[in-house]
C-alpha cells in the first residue's frame, strides 16, 4: 500500500516536474537569447550609432536610415492598415448577424490573412503591386516609363498592411466588444441612428482598442522582413526614400544582409548585434505599451 | 424603376426634412433617408469584404505569376514575354551556351521543328514560335553576344521545366536549369518534423503545466513570457541561430556543416513554440472544470487527471495548435533563410544543410528576371506554399473545432 | 379614463421559433403610470421593449399583430424607428450613462437631434436636470464624468437624459432594482411627478412598488396577459386566482 502510494506519488512529481522543466526551458532559451542580443549589441547602442549612415561599404558607422525607413514603412502601413482593420471590425461587431454566413466567411478570411506566410504577402506585392497596379500605372499615367512598375516603399508599406491587417481587426473587435450593449441601447434609446451611435458612443469608447491594434500592427511589421524583400527593401541606399517611389532601408533586411551577405560578416559583428538589439527594444516596447493597453481595456470590462 | 421613385421620394424628403424642435410633435409615419447613416453602412459593408477580396486577389495574383508555365501552348504568349524580356533580360547572367548552339539564327527553324514537333502538331504555333526567338536571340546578341540569356527561350524552358519539376535537382542557374522541387520539399518536411519534435512536446507541456499545475502568480509569469517570445522577428531568431546556436550546437553534437536542417529546425522551433502553447493552453482551460473536478473527486492525482482527463479533452485543440505551428514552420521564410544553410540536398541526415520552399522564394526571386521560367517556378511554389496554409487553416478551423464542441457538450 | 396612449391588439412576439408574448391585448393610458408585474421571464421586460422597437436589434425576434401609438400601428414599414424611439424613451434597469461628462449625457439627445446651439442646449440641461429632480446635485460638477457619481443618481441622470430628447412616453424597466432603499425612493417620487406630462410605462418586480406608484397594473405570466385593471383592483381584489397568488407572495 505504502509502495503504491510512494510509486503514484513519485510518477506523479515526475510528470509534474517535466512539464514545469518545459516550461522552464522555453524561458530559458528566451532569456539566453535576449542575454546574449542584449550584451552582444550594448556597446553599440550609442546615439551616434541611430543617428549617422553606414560607411567605409557598411562596415562602419550608423543605422539611421534603416530607423528611418522601418518608421515610414510602418506609418504608410498603419494609415492603410488601421481604418480598414477597425472599420472591418466595426461590421463584425456592430453590422454582421453572428451567425450570418457573410459574417462567418469574413471572419474566416481574418484568420487566414493571419496564417498565410509573410512570404506569400511578398509574391502578392510583387504579383499585384508592382507587377499588375504599378506597372498599369505606368502604362497608363507615365506612357510606360518605368516609374511605379518597381519595388519602392509605397508597395512594400501596403504589402506589409496587409500582412498587418487581421492584427489590427482582431483588437479592434475586442476592444468594441468590451463597450456594454446598455450603452448602445441607451444611444438608441434616445433616438440615435446606428451611425450616430457607433460614432459618438463605441469608436470613443473603443479608442484604446484602436491604439492596440495600431501598436501591435506596428511592431509586428517593423519585425517582418520576407514580405518586403522584393517589394522595396534595399541593400544599401546613400540616401533617405525622398518619395513613395523610391527604395528603402529597413532594419530586419539589414540584420539579414548584414548577418548573410556582408563581405566581411566578422568585422561587422557588432553592427548586426546592435542592429538587432535596436530592432528588438523596437518591437517589445511597442509589445509592452499593447499589453498595458491591453491590461486596461479588460480591467475597464470587468468594472 | 419603382425603386428609383421611391429614392427620388426619400431624398426630396431628405432637403424637406425640418430641424428638430422641442416643442414640436414628433411625427412617426414619415421615414426619413438618412444620407450619412446610408453611406456609412454601405462603406463599413463593402470595406469588410476586403479582407475575403484580398484572400481571393492573393490566390489570384499568386497563381497568375505561375501559370505560365503550364502554359506552353498559347497563343498570345510569346508578345507578352516579349516585351518583358527585351526590358529586362540582358542583365542576367543565367547563360547557356547549349541552347545558344540550337537557337542560332540560322538554326532556329529546324531546331525548333525537331524539338517542338514531337510533343504538338500545330504548325501556325511553330512559326510564330519560330520567329520570335529569332527576334529575341538577334536583339541580345546584337547587345551582348558573349552573355546569351535563356530567357529568350521560355516556351521551351517552360516545357522543360515542368518535365524537370518532379526530378532530384533544383538547379534554377546553370547551363541547364533542372527545377526539381523534391529536394525543396525534402527539405521542408525535414526542417518541419524537426522543429515540431521539438517545438510541440515542449509547449504542450509547458501548456499544461500553466494550465493545470501551475499557481496563479506562476501562471502569471509564465504566459506573458512564452507569448513574449511570439514578439520576436523571425529575422531575429534568425540572426540568434546562425551567430550563437549554430556554434553553440555544433560543440555539442559536433557536426560538419555548421548550418544545417537540426539548427533552422530547432531556430522555427522556437516561432512555433508560442503558436502552439497560446492554443494549447486555451483548449486545456476552455476544458469545462466539472470534468478535472470530477476527477479528483475519484481519487485521481493530479497528474493522472492531466493526463487521463485534461489531456484526451483537449485532444482536438492540441492537434489546431500542431496543425497551425506546422503552417508556421512551413512556410517560414527568414529563419530558413539565415539558419538552414540553403543547399538543395536530399539526404534524411537532420545535421545535412538543406533548403526550403519558403528559402527558396526569398533568396531566389529578388535575383530572377520578370517573367521567365524560374520566376514562373517561384510562383508556384508560393502558390503551393499559399494552398497548404490555406488548407491547414481551414481543417483547423472547421473540423477541429467542430470535434472539439462534439466532444467538450457530451457525445 | 384618459385617451388611450398605447394599444396592443393580438399581438405575439417570438425569439426564433419559441414565443415568448402571447397574444397580448392591452391599452395604455394617457399620462398615467402603468406598471408591468409578473415573475422573471414571463415577457415583461419583452413587451416593454417592443413598445419602442428595442427587440428589432434582435435578429431572432418576429412580432405579429399590433401595436398602436396615438392610433398609428409603429410596426408599419413606413414607421421611422428613430423618431419613433425619440417619441418613446427608455430608462434602463441598469443605469448606464455615457463615459462623458453629465453635460454631455444630458446633451446627446438634443445633439443628436441637430441642437448646437450652446444657450439653447444650457436650457434644455438645466429643465431636464430639474425635472429628473437631480439638478441641485448636479449643478456645481456638470463637467465632472457621469461615472462619478452614485448609483441613484446616475438613473436619475439616465432618466434626465431621456426627458431632454423630449418624449411623450417613458418606458422604465426595473429602474431602481439595482438601487438603495433611499435612492429607490426618489426615484419613485420622481415617477410621480413626471406622469403630468409623460406617459409611463413601469416593469418593476417589486409589487409594493407597483401599488404605491402605477395607477394601472398588468400582471404577466409566462408569455400572457394574465390580468390588467386599475392597481387598486388587482391589489385588493383581483379577478384571477394567478393573480391573487402572485401579489400574496405564493409563487414568484
Amino acid at each position: 500500500m505504502m509502495l503504491q502510494k510512494f510509486k503514484r506519488d513519485a510518477k506523479g512529481f515526475i510528470f509534474e516536474g517535466l512539464t514545469l522543466a518545459s516550461a522552464l526551458i522555453i524561458i530559458a532559451i528566451l532569456v539566453v537569447m535576449l542575454v546574449v542580443i542584449i550584451i552582444g549589441g550594448k556597446d553599440m547602442f550609442t546615439w551616434e550609432f541611430l543617428s549617422t549612415f553606414p560607411t567605409d561599404g557598411m562596415t562602419k558607422g550608423g543605422i539611421f536610415p534603416a530607423i528611418f525607413g522601418t518608421a515610414m514603412l510602418v506609418i504608410i502601413m498603419s494609415i492603410a492598415a488601421v481604418p480598414f482593420g477597425t472599420i472591418t471590425a466595426i461590421y463584425l461587431t456592430e453590422y454582421a448577424k453572428e451567425n450570418s454566413i457573410i459574417a462567418k466567411s469574413i471572419r474566416f478570411a481574418v484568420r487566414t490573412l493571419a496564417v498565410i506566410p509573410s512570404i506569400i504577402y511578398g509574391l502578392f506585392g510583387l504579383g499585384f503591386f508592382i507587377k499588375f497596379v504599378g506597372t498599369g500605372m505606368d502604362n497608363v499615367f507615365l506612357g510606360g516609363q518605368l516609374k511605379w512598375g518597381q519595388p519602392n516603399i509605397l508597395w512594400a508599406s501596403l504589402t506589409m498592411a496587409l500582412l498587418t491587417l487581421p492584427v489590427v481587426i482582431v483588437s479592434v473587435e475586442e476592444a468594441l466588444k468590451t463597450i456594454p450593449r446598455e450603452l448602445r441601447e441607451a444611444s438608441l434609446a434616445l433616438g440615435a441612428t446606428k451611425w450616430q451611435t457607433i460614432r459618438k458612443v463605441v469608436l470613443p469608447g473603443s479608442f484604446s482598442g484602436i491604439m492596440t491594434g495600431t501598436i501591435l500592427a506596428v511592431s509586428r511589421g517593423a519585425g517582418e522582413v520576407a514580405p518586403i524583400l522584393f517589394t522595396g527593401a534595399a541593400y544599401y541606399l546613400a540616401t533617405l526614400p525622398g518619395s513613395l517611389s523610391d527604395q528603402f532601408m529597413v532594419l530586419g533586411y539589414h540584420i539579414y544582409i548584414m548577418a548573410t551577405q556582408s563581405a566581411n560578416v566578422d568585422q561587422t559583428l557588432p553592427i548586426q548585434f546592435g542592429t538587432t538589439l535596436v530592432l528588438l527594444l523596437l518591437t517589445f516596447s511597442l509589445n509592452f505599451t499593447a499589453v498595458i493597453l491591453r491590461y486596461r481595456i479588460r480591467k475597464k470590462r470587468i468594472a | 424603376m419603382n425603386k428609383f421613385k421611391s429614392f427620388i421620394k426619400r431624398l426630396i424628403g431628405k432637403f424637406k426634412e425640418k430641424k428638430y424642435n422641442s416643442t414640436d410633435k414628433i411625427d412617426i409615419t414619415n421615414k426619413r433617408f438618412r444620407w450619412s447613416d446610408f453611406i456609412a453602412e454601405k462603406i463599413i459593408k463593402s470595406v469588410a469584404f476586403f479582407s475575403i477580396t484580398i484572400i481571393v486577389l492573393i490566390f489570384i495574383f499568386v497563381f497568375r505569376e505561375s501559370f505560365p508555365i503550364f502554359n506552353f501552348g498559347a497563343k498570345e504568349k510569346p508578345k507578352t514575354e516579349q516585351t518583358s524580356d527585351s526590358q529586362e533580360q540582358y542583365g542576367v547572367p543565367a547563360a547557356e551556351p547549349a541552347q545558344q548552339e540550337q537557337y542560332g539564327v540560322e538554326t532556329t527553324e529546324p531546331a525548333k521543328q525537331e524539338q517542338y514537333g514531337v510533343e504538338t502538331s500545330e504548325p501556325a504555333q511553330q512559326e510564330q514560335y519560330g520567329v520570335q526567338t529569332t527576334d529575341d536571340t538577334t536583339m541580345v546578341e546584337n547587345i551582348t553576344p558573349v552573355e546569351e540569356t535563356a530567357s529568350g527561350s521560355t516556351h521551351d524552358d517552360n516545357k522543360q521545366a515542368v518535365k524537370t519539376l518532379i526530378t532530384k535537382e533544383w538547379q534554377p542557374v546553370s547551363d541547364r536549369p533542372r527545377y526539381g522541387l523534391i529536394p525543396l520539399l525534402i527539405g521542408t518536411l525535414k526542417i518541419t518534423i524537426i522543429s515540431l519534435l521539438f517545438a510541440a512536446p515542449l509547449a504542450i507541456f509547458a501548456a499544461l503545466y500553466t494550465a493545470v499545475f501551475a499557481s496563479k502568480r506562476m501562471k502569471e509569469l509564465i504566459k506573458p513570457t512564452i507569448e513574449m517570445l511570439a514578439g520576436f522577428p523571425s529575422v531575429v531568431i534568425g540572426f540568434f541561430a546562425l551567430m550563437v546556436m549554430a556554434s553553440f550546437l555544433q560543440n555539442i553534437f559536433g557536426y560538419d556543416v555548421r548550418l544545417n536542417s537540426f539548427v533552422g529546425g530547432i531556430a522555427m522551433g522556437l516561432a512555433a513554440i508560442p503558436i502552439i502553447f497560446t492554443i494549447t493552453e486555451d483548449a486545456l482551460t476552455s476544458v469545462p472544470k466539472t470534468y478535472y473536478e470530477a476527477s479528483l473527486a475519484l481519487g485521481a492525482t493530479k497528474w493522472q487527471t492531466a493526463f487521463s482527463v485534461m489531456l484526451p479533452a483537449a485532444t482536438p485543440g492540441i492537434f489546431a495548435a500542431i496543425l497551425l505551428g506546422i503552417g508556421r514552420v512551413f512556410g517560414e521564410t527568414m529563419i530558413a533563410l539565415m539558419a538552414t544553410g540553403n543547399a538543395a540536398m536530399m539526404g534524411i541526415n537532420p545535421f545535412e544543410s538543406v533548403r526550403t520552399l519558403a528559402a527558396t522564394i526569398g533568396a531566389e526571386m529578388a535575383e530572377v528576371v520578370f517573367g521567365d521560367t524560374h520566376y514562373n517556378v517561384l510562383f508556384l511554389i508560393g502558390s503551393m506554399l499559399f494552398i497548404f496554409t490555406f488548407a491547414i487553416n481551414a481543417i483547423a478551423e472547421f473540423w477541429v473545432k467542430g470535434k472539439l464542441m462534439k466532444k467538450i457538450q457530451g457525445k | 379614463m384618459k385617451n388611450i396612449k398605447i394599444h396592443t391588439e393580438n399581438m405575439y412576439l417570438y425569439y426564433g421559433s419559441k414565443m415568448a408574448l402571447n397574444n397580448i391585448s392591452i391599452d395604455i393610458p394617457e399620462n398615467k403610470v402603468t406598471a408591468l408585474i409578473g415573475p422573471s421571464g414571463c415577457g415583461k421586460s419583452t413587451f416593454l421593449r417592443s413598445l419602442n422597437r428595442m427587440n428589432d436589434l434582435i435578429d431572432s425576434v418576429k412580432i405579429e399583430g399590433n401595436i398602436l401609438l396615438d392610433g398609428i400601428n409603429i410596426y408599419d414599414k413606413n414607421i421611422d424607428v428613430v423618431s419613433l424611439r425619440k417619441k418613446v424613451g427608455m430608462v434602463f434597469q441598469k443605469s448606464n450613462p455615457f463615459a462623458k461628462s453629465i453635460y454631455e449625457n444630458i446633451a446627446y439627445g438634443p445633439r443628436i437631434n441637430g441642437i448646437n446651439n450652446k444657450s439653447e442646449l444650457n436650457d434644455i440641461v438645466e429643465k431636464s436636470l430639474r425635472n429628473a429632480a437631480i439638478w441641485d446635485e448636479a449643478k456645481d460638477r456638470l463637467h465632472d464624468s457621469a461615472l462619478g457619481l452614485s448609483g441613484g443618481q446616475q438613473q436619475r441622470l439616465c432618466i434626465a437624459r431621456t426627458l431632454a430628447v423630449n418624449p411623450e412616453i417613458i418606458l422604465m424597466d426595473e429602474p431602481a432594482s439595482a438601487l438603495d432603499p433611499i435612492s429607490t425612493s426618489k426615484i419613485e417620487e420622481l415617477i410621480v411627478q413626471l406622469k403630468e406630462n409623460y406617459t409611463i410605462v413601469i416593469v418593476t418586480h417589486n409589487m409594493q412598488q407597483a401599488a404605491r406608484i402605477s395607477d394601472n397594473t398588468a400582471f404577466f405570466y409566462l408569455g400572457e396577459l394574465i390580468e390588467y385593471n386599475k392597481t387598486k383592483k388587482i391589489y385588493t381584489n383581483p379577478d384571477k386566482k394567478q393573480t391573487e397568488d402572485y401579489i400574496s407572495g405564493r409563487f414568484g
